[in-house]
């Protein structure tokens, strides 16, 4: 009873914050509604006993890509309201196209659903008291699947790199620190003695 | 009030769904797009978790788990790619990106 009511409030809250995400004319309020989408999922995940990936995509999701959508969204300066141009003009044909993959997509899940994927064991994974959903994770991540497991650090490794590469600009005319050139600098060429004639000084065109 | 796989396979098809209008309806807002592909992830992911729990089989959890990482490294590269777009051209309108050159 209790874990209905969770699911369709969990449910709801997703499907809903899933459509202002694509309709709210603000980027920044479209970006807030997707992480209400992605923490409202993260609760379903919960619902499915799969704790580990709710707490996973609580943190990778909302801590760090909303994030960065958000600061994306902020520091570009662009006019969204001439973004949202056409925005009529392609609503019957989007309307059209997901009418049509809805209900495609929810006539393929019923005939799977009857048709007995989910027949042999309808039970959920029974909550064992010895071992939890994180162990049971681990377990099988770091036996069977750790090719695919290192192949997802090099994946991370690879979108780190080009990102770097993507932002990083050399402004011409900012100071850098040159280890080496510190270094190697000598007192003969920090340094130049002048004679003064007594009483003339020296003007600063002349030090330069 | 029994929650069956059903209802688990219908919010992630209205979420892909929302997804793939979203990419429609916001065809020159690159930010929407992406976050529009993000949420069809996390469809996708809601159906590999909802069958590894009613299928009794862990491993659907960790297809899950790669996915969240490839699209975590995707919308950090897509971002990327993003603020350098708008730097070369100083607007994010993607239907003019034909236009773009080397």
């Amino acid at each position: 009873m209790l874990q209905g009511l969770a699911f369709y409030l969990l449910a709801t809250v997703a499907v809903v914050s899933a459509l202002l995400v694509v309709t709210a004319r603000n980027p920044v309020h479209s970006v807030l509604w997707l992480i209400l989408t992605f923490f409202s999922a993260a609760g379903l995940f919960v619902l499915l006993s799969a704790e580990f990936l709710a707490m996973l995509l609580v943190v990778v999701y909302v801590g760090a890509v909303a994030v960065l959508f958000l600061f994306v969204v902020m520091m570009l300066d662009v006019d969204f309201v001439k973004l949202r141009e056409g925005y009529a003009r392609y609503l019957p044909l989007a309307g059209i196209v997901a009418g049509v993959l809805l209900a495609e997509m929810i006539m393929v899940s019923i005939s799977v659903v009857q048709g007995g994927a989910a027949r042999d064991a309808a039970s959920p994974v029974p909550a064992g008291p010895d071992v939890t959903n994180i162990e049971t994770i681990g377990r099988v991540l770091y036996t069977d699947y750790v090719y695919f497991f290192q192949a997802a650090g090099v994946v991370l490794l690879i979108a780190m790199i080009g990102a770097i590469v993507l932002t990083l600009r050399h402004r011409p005319g900012v100071h850098r620190q040159d280890l080496a050139a510190q270094a190697n600098r000598e007192r003969a060429k920090a340094v130049e003695v002048k004679s003064v004639t007594t009483g003339q000084g020296v003007t600063p065109e002349e030090l330069l | 009030m029994d929650i069956s796989l059903q209802h688990y396979l219908a919010v992630a098809a209205m979420l892909f769904t929302i997804g793939v209008f979203g990419i429609f309806v916001n065809r020159k807002n690159v930010i929407i797009i992406l976050m529009s592909v993000e949420m069809i992830l996390l469809a996708v992911n809601i159906n590999f978790v909802a069958f590894s729990t009613h299928l009794n089989d862990v491993s659907g959890q960790l297809m899950a788990m790669f996915v969240l990482t490839v699209g975590a490294a995707e919308a950090a590269v897509g971002l990327a790619i993003l603020v350098t777009f708008f730097r070369n051209r100083g607007d994010i309108a993607v239907d003019d990106a034909s236009v773009m050159k080397g």
